[in-house]
């Protein structure tokens, strides 16, 4: 079954020249699965995480014929029961967890906290609770980590305590934008390895928003490419490198590679026909209807 | 043709250097303009400086001439404010008084923020014992009220307009000061800064080209806001008798003389209050307009 | 060209100092391109810094071109031979200075003359034409931008270019733009690189040798073709290639 559905979904936003449409027209649906979402910057992949999440402030304007979360509507609900929707149901990863912390809560009170918001329940079980989420994304010394401050921990760190808080209350659905351009390499393997794990034990669909497209093809199940508010191709993962579409080719031959120098990079010519050109698609329903 | 100056203002391509000041212009002329009530301000402040302008030709009466006999008059067809205890007429006064009060807070708004710039940007640049020096003095001001310590200004220069302007930019400028400094902090170590350092710009030239124009927006905010501060510390200068002195329309002299009447004769004390209440609020709302323009964090939305 | 011998360079004072590079040596030749590679922390930009003279607290022994550099000090001489482009192009310009102001503050204060010429030569050296020229910061995308702080370094005529990350911040396709320019202005120019980068692929695609950093101190120095074929002789530089060739699910 589809954990979300989405049909032409668009996000809007008044500006002095005139109306200015950051996602024009996206439609997809996520199952148990692993979806990568791979653009350059403007392209709206990260709004398209945010309209689903109902996170698009006004003065945007979303519209969609359908977004559907389990066969219900959530497209512009009120904000109170959007509220109850994210984090219970829907989680979001933001790309630097310095930001998404509060600075002046230890991170065992913030953990604590939005488990009981979600779940309710008394301090003390929700107390254990984060101690297990923290053990669960690898932190080897959860009692210490429980009692420091985000600044007194490192970017990976703080990454997979973000995870855990919004894996704390089990949602079907993880969105996370952009999770590991911050970190370094060899802690990116270590977060997506616990995301990885997460997702599979749990069966949630999890949609992984980025702008690396090496790391997309190796880490996700299927991938939908954006370029200028639209998707121009939807594939399985492991076919990225033949994909069809000349600006996913584009992307791809952009990038130094160590294996095979070359003098000059290939330069991307951009053309006015990917705007509004055909949606290369092998299909827009999810190939794991099943889970993995 | 309305159309393509339009064009050629709002140009993401700009040919020449006038075009692109010309256009930048415009574009925080639009963005003040979609504030309703910032304009409202800017209309009112646009008045009060044609109303103060004009005054001779559009005052009905001298704001000296007395009147004992049509003296504390309630407004009427021919007095539209009502007349003083001398009986001198309110509106001829207030749009005399105009001129006073725009003199008062045009000199400060020059004075005050110019030393609080100059101050706050030397002491955040510099750093190290200058910045001690220079802020322990500005703390020093601050530690006193504002119009306890223009009061003693005024008091040991003498009572006068001149003074007490003076004395209200003198007690004025630490707020700028501080402001200035902490926007130099966030900015000393910009890459823009190291870029232009490693052109060989010295510190003279990175403070007054680099740093300043970044300075000046928050500044000039920060200052609009606090217009309606300064006209009631003038205010109340004046209403304390060491400001402007009798027979000069000032407005807060002018409340102070209306003080003893006010049970009786509310309008003599009132007319004046409402005057500097439009004028403070005009200068509020011009103020959040500005923001929107000016401030670096708010811009670029 | 440079010679970097037991650099270090620290931040504070001594009960907490923090040592940012150990006993740093390295050399570069004329005409060489050099990248320094390493992780977030591993000090590689303050050496960058350091040279440049925006960090006055380091010891050792810094020359550019045969000079010792004096650690607070640098002469307009030095800003002629060393110029730096910095990692995020929405830092690195003033935002209230056009395009034109920022290159003819340059050129001025570098003591040319025929500023009106040189301008629309820099502008066209970089790719970006003259129609930028009044252009603000804000009209300008992330990669246009970089375009112009290049311009802003060789305005100077530099000999050697510092590239602290300097495609980090821009999508892949500006980032071969970007780095396909680099190539030109060096063979056009004869410029010598030092590159900062934490990509492997970058350092790799622009780099003839390189040093890898680890906790300040630089572990190993090498060339490219060791790079490209794995054979790096300390185990933190295999981890960091195997790392960057992408993720392998566990």
């Amino acid at each position: 079954m589809t954990l979300l559905s989405v049909r032409n979904l668009r996000v809007t936003f008044p500006t002095r020249q005139g109306e200015f449409q950051a996602v024009r027209g996206v439609s997809f649906d996520l199952g148990r699965e692993r979806l990568g979402v791979v653009g350059e910057s403007g392209s709206g992949k990260s709004m398209t995480g945010r309209a689903i999440l109902g996170l698009v402030r006004p003065p945007g304007r979303v519209f969609a014929d359908r977004l559907d979360l389990d066969g219900q509507s959530i497209l512009n609900l009120p904000e109170r029961r959007m509220r109850k929707i994210r984090g219970n149901r829907i989680s979001m990863v933001m790309q630097d967890p310095k930001f998404s912390l509060n600075p002046v809560m230890t991170i065992g009170d913030q953990i604590v906290e939005a488990y009981r918001l979600h779940a309710g329940g008394a301090r003390a079980a929700a107390r254990q609770k984060a101690l297990d989420m923290l053990a669960a994304v690898q932190i080897r010394d959860p009692e210490r980590v429980m009692g420091a401050y985000p600044h007194e921990v490192s970017g990976g760190m703080g990454q997979r305590i973000m995870i855990a808080m919004m894996l704390a209350p089990d949602p079907e659905i993880l969105i996370a934008d952009e999770p590991t351009s911050a970190l370094d390499v060899s802690v990116r393997t270590e977060v997506l390895n616990i995301m990885d794990r997460l997702v599979r034990d749990r069966g949630m669909g999890l949609i992984f928003i980025s702008h690396d497209l090496n790391l997309v093809a190796q880490f996700c199940d299927r991938v939908l490419i954006m370029y200028a508010g639209r998707i121009v191709e939807t594939l399985a993962a492991r076919d990225l490198h033949s994909a069809r579409h000349p600006y996913t080719q584009g992307l791809l031959n952009s990038l130094p590679r160590l294996d095979a120098p070359q003098a000059r990079l290939p330069v991307l010519e951009r053309q006015e026909s990917w705007r509004d050109g055909d949606t290369i698609a092998e299909s827009l329903e999810t190939e794991f209807p099943g889970g993995l | 043709m309305n159309q393509t100056r339009r064009d050629w203002l709002l140009s993401d391509a700009p040919q020449t250097r006038r075009q692109a000041r010309m256009g930048a212009l415009y574009q925080g002329w639009l963005t003040f303009r979609g504030n309703k009530l910032a304009m409202l301000g800017l209309i009112v402040l646009v008045l009060l400086i044609g109303i103060a302008i004009l005054a001779p030709w559009l005052a009905p009466q001298s704001p000296f001439t007395q009147d004992l006999a049509g003296r504390l008059q309630p407004p009427s067809a021919e007095h539209w404010l009502g007349t003083d205890h001398l009986g001198r007429d309110i509106l001829s006064r207030l749009i005399h008084g105009s001129r006073i009060t725009l003199f008062i807070v045009g000199t400060v708004a020059l004075i005050a923020p110019v030393i609080g710039l100059f101050i706050g940007t030397v002491a955040g640049f510099a750093g190290g014992w200058a910045d001690q020096v220079l802020m322990r003095i500005t703390d020093i001001f601050l530690a006193f009220p504002k119009l306890i310590l223009a009061l003693a200004f005024v008091a040991a220069l003498g009572p006068s307009i001149g003074n007490a302007v003076l004395a209200l930019a003198l007690t004025a400028w630490p707020p700028y000061a501080r402001l200035a400094r902490a926007e130099t902090l966030t900015i000393r170590h910009a890459d823009f800064i190291a870029a232009a350092r490693l052109q060989g710009a010295g510190p003279l030239r990175l403070l007054i080209r680099h740093i300043w124009p970044l300075c000046i927006s928050s500044l000039i905010v920060r200052v609009a806001l606090d217009m309606a501060g300064i006209i009631l510390s003038a205010a109340g200068l004046g209403f304390l008798g060491l400001g402007a002195q009798p027979p000069m329309p000032e407005w807060g002299a002018m409340i102070s003389d209306g003080r003893t009447y006010i049970l009786d004769f509310w309008w003599v004390a009132a007319m004046p209050g409402i005057a500097i209440f439009i004028v403070s609020m005009a200068f509020n709302l011009l103020g959040d307009g500005l923001r929107d323009v000016l401030d670096p964090k708010g811009s670029g939305q | 060209m440079l010679k970097v011998e037991n650099l270090n360079v620290w931040f504070g004072h001594a009960p907490d100092r923090v040592d940012a590079v150990k006993q740093a040596s390295f050399h570069v030749a004329e005409g060489e391109s050099f990248g320094l590679v390493g992780e977030s922390g591993s000090g590689k930009s303050t050496i960058l810094r350091a040279i440049a003279g925006l960090i006055d607290t380091w010891s050792g022994r810094i020359e550019v071109a045969g000079r010792p550099l004096n650690a607070r000090r640098r002469d307009l001489a030095f800003y002629k031979t060393v110029q730096m482009v910095f990692q995020d192009p929405y830092a690195s310009l003033h935002p209230r200075h056009s395009v034109d102001a920022v290159l003819s503050e340059t050129l001025r204060l570098q003591g040319m003359d025929d500023i009106d010429r040189r301008i629309a030569r820099l502008l066209d050296d970089v790719g970006l034409g003259r129609g930028f020229r009044f252009r603000y910061p804000h009209q300008l995308s992330g990669g246009q931008r970089q375009r112009v702080a290049i311009a802003r370094a060789l305005a100077a005529e530099p000999r050697l270019l510092l590239l602290d990350e300097p495609t980090s911040a821009l999508d892949v396709s500006v980032q071969a733009e970007i780095l396909n320019l680099l190539s030109d202005l060096r063979a056009e120019h004869g410029l010598t690189y030092v590159m900062v980068s934490h990509d492997l692929a970058v350092v790799g695609h622009m780099c003839d040798r390189l040093a890898v950093m680890q906790g300040g101190s630089i572990v190993e120095t090498m060339n490219v073709d060791a790079l490209r074929q794995g054979t790096a002789s300390q185990d933190y530089t295999r981890q960091l290639i195997a790392a960057s060739r992408g993720y392998a699910r566990a």
